[in-house]
């Protein structure tokens, strides 16, 4: 049964503000979630007042400035800086993005941050992303052949049969889109979830692939595929501008087709 | 290190209500209510049966303005549960899953249930003699 209120232990309480310094005129507010596991308090937001006259555009440059020179206990995920890594997955404004381009002056009033929703929070921004690393690797994510490869070359596509991994590709496995899901969000335990099912119809739409009937199989039951229910959240929230239930569509379609 | 259980990250409480998930839940929301409106439809047609005294004071309940305004509800939920249904058979063939159609068809799903709940209400006025 889903559960929409937070448990006792995730309530969030307002916390410290953090002046800008003095003789900043261009200030703009960033409302941060922060948890931190040794003092055993609960979650809480504070409040960084970011002078944006020497801050970068993006969401992540004003968290950097923030760690650097404001608070050095503020604790995020991030690596690549433009959008290819995917670690700096966030909830801004409220919904999922890298924060990394997400420009700040997209964000009317003051910048809200908080982590990946209906997570466990490790500390600050910083989410448990185990179950979701479990539930990509039980999809399999490797070429899976039964026929023995050509001895002189590697196993071979047109251009029309590469064409159809686009869109899938690309996916960073940042769990935005899973973690915008509220089917996810309340069944999440079972429910494989927009991210790791993109990458399902991914190994099923690749034309070398040799398994396509065992992936179905194990994509086959009431909760692992079928908790979608079209909602979409995945598709709007993409940082990449994929589309999650396309492919999910794409799955259940095959379904249908091999009874 | 303090091992007691991590929170839950916030998700209802601060993910942006947009097109995409209000439609879903309303989609969930008005089946809810359209099983409820069926009990109605039941005692109704159950007042119907026993007879004239029965009959009288269900019509009496459901004429007043109250009565109206629920029925007025179910139909819109009626409305907007069937072409949001129809919508989702698009969706099950495969069709319509980019985001600009599917922001589209929210959109004309919404205008269909007024458009249609409306119409149904003046025609049943109309044929009573009331307008």
């Amino acid at each position: 049964m889903a559960e929409f209120a937070l448990p006792a232990n995730s309530k969030v309480s307002n916390g410290k503000t953090h002046k800008a310094p003095d003789g900043a005129t261009n200030i703009k507010r960033f409302q941060v979630y922060r948890y931190d596991p040794d003092s055993g308090d609960n979650p809480s937001v504070d409040t960084f007042e970011v002078d944006m006259d020497t801050c970068g555009p993006m969401v992540l440059d004003a968290l950097i400035k923030i760690k650097n020179e404001m608070d050095s206990t503020l604790t995020f995920r991030r690596s690549c800086r433009e959008g290819v890594c995917g670690s700096c997955a966030m909830n801004v404004d409220g919904s999922n993005t890298l924060s990394c381009i997400q420009a700040i002056d997209e964000i009317k009033g003051d910048a809200k941050i908080y982590p990946l929703p209906h997570m466990e929070v490790i500390k600050d921004l910083v989410p448990d992303l185990k179950r979701a690393y479990a539930q990509y690797t039980s999809i399999e994510p490797w070429l899976k052949t039964t026929s023995p490869p050509p001895s002189d070359k590697e196993r071979l596509q047109s251009p029309e049969e590469r064409a159809k991994l686009d869109g899938l590709w690309e996916c960073v496995l940042c769990f935005c889109c899973s973690t915008s899901c509220p089917s996810y969000w309340w069944n999440g335990d079972r429910y494989l979830g927009p991210a790791a099912l993109l990458q399902a119809y991914r190994w099923i739409a690749d034309t070398r692939d040799e398994e396509t009937g065992e992936r179905l199989d194990n994509l086959e039951d009431p909760f692992r595929l079928y908790r979608c229910h079209t909602i979409m959240n995945c598709t709007k929230t993409c940082p990449k501008h994929l589309n999650p239930a396309q492919a999910i569509s794409e799955v259940k379609k095959l379904m249908v087709v091999r009874r | 290190m303090d091992t007691r259980e991590r929170p839950l990250s916030p998700h209802l409480q601060v993910y942006k209500p947009q097109l995409t998930s209000i439609l879903s839940l309303m989609h969930r929301m008005t089946g809810v209510a359209l099983a409820v409106g069926t009990l109605l439809l039941v005692w109704w047609l159950v007042a119907a049966s026993l007879g004239g005294e029965a009959f009288t004071t269900i019509q009496t309940i459901i004429g007043s303005w109250f009565g109206r305004l629920l029925l007025f509800g179910w139909t819109l939920a009626l409305f907007y549960h069937l072409c949001n249904g129809i919508r989702h058979l698009f969706w099950d063939m495969g069709k319509g899953l980019d985001l600009p159609a599917a922001y589209r068809s929210g959109w004309i799903v919404i205008a269909a249930a007024i458009v249609l709940t409306i119409s149904g209400w003046v025609c049943g006025y109309y044929s009573m003699g009331a307008l």
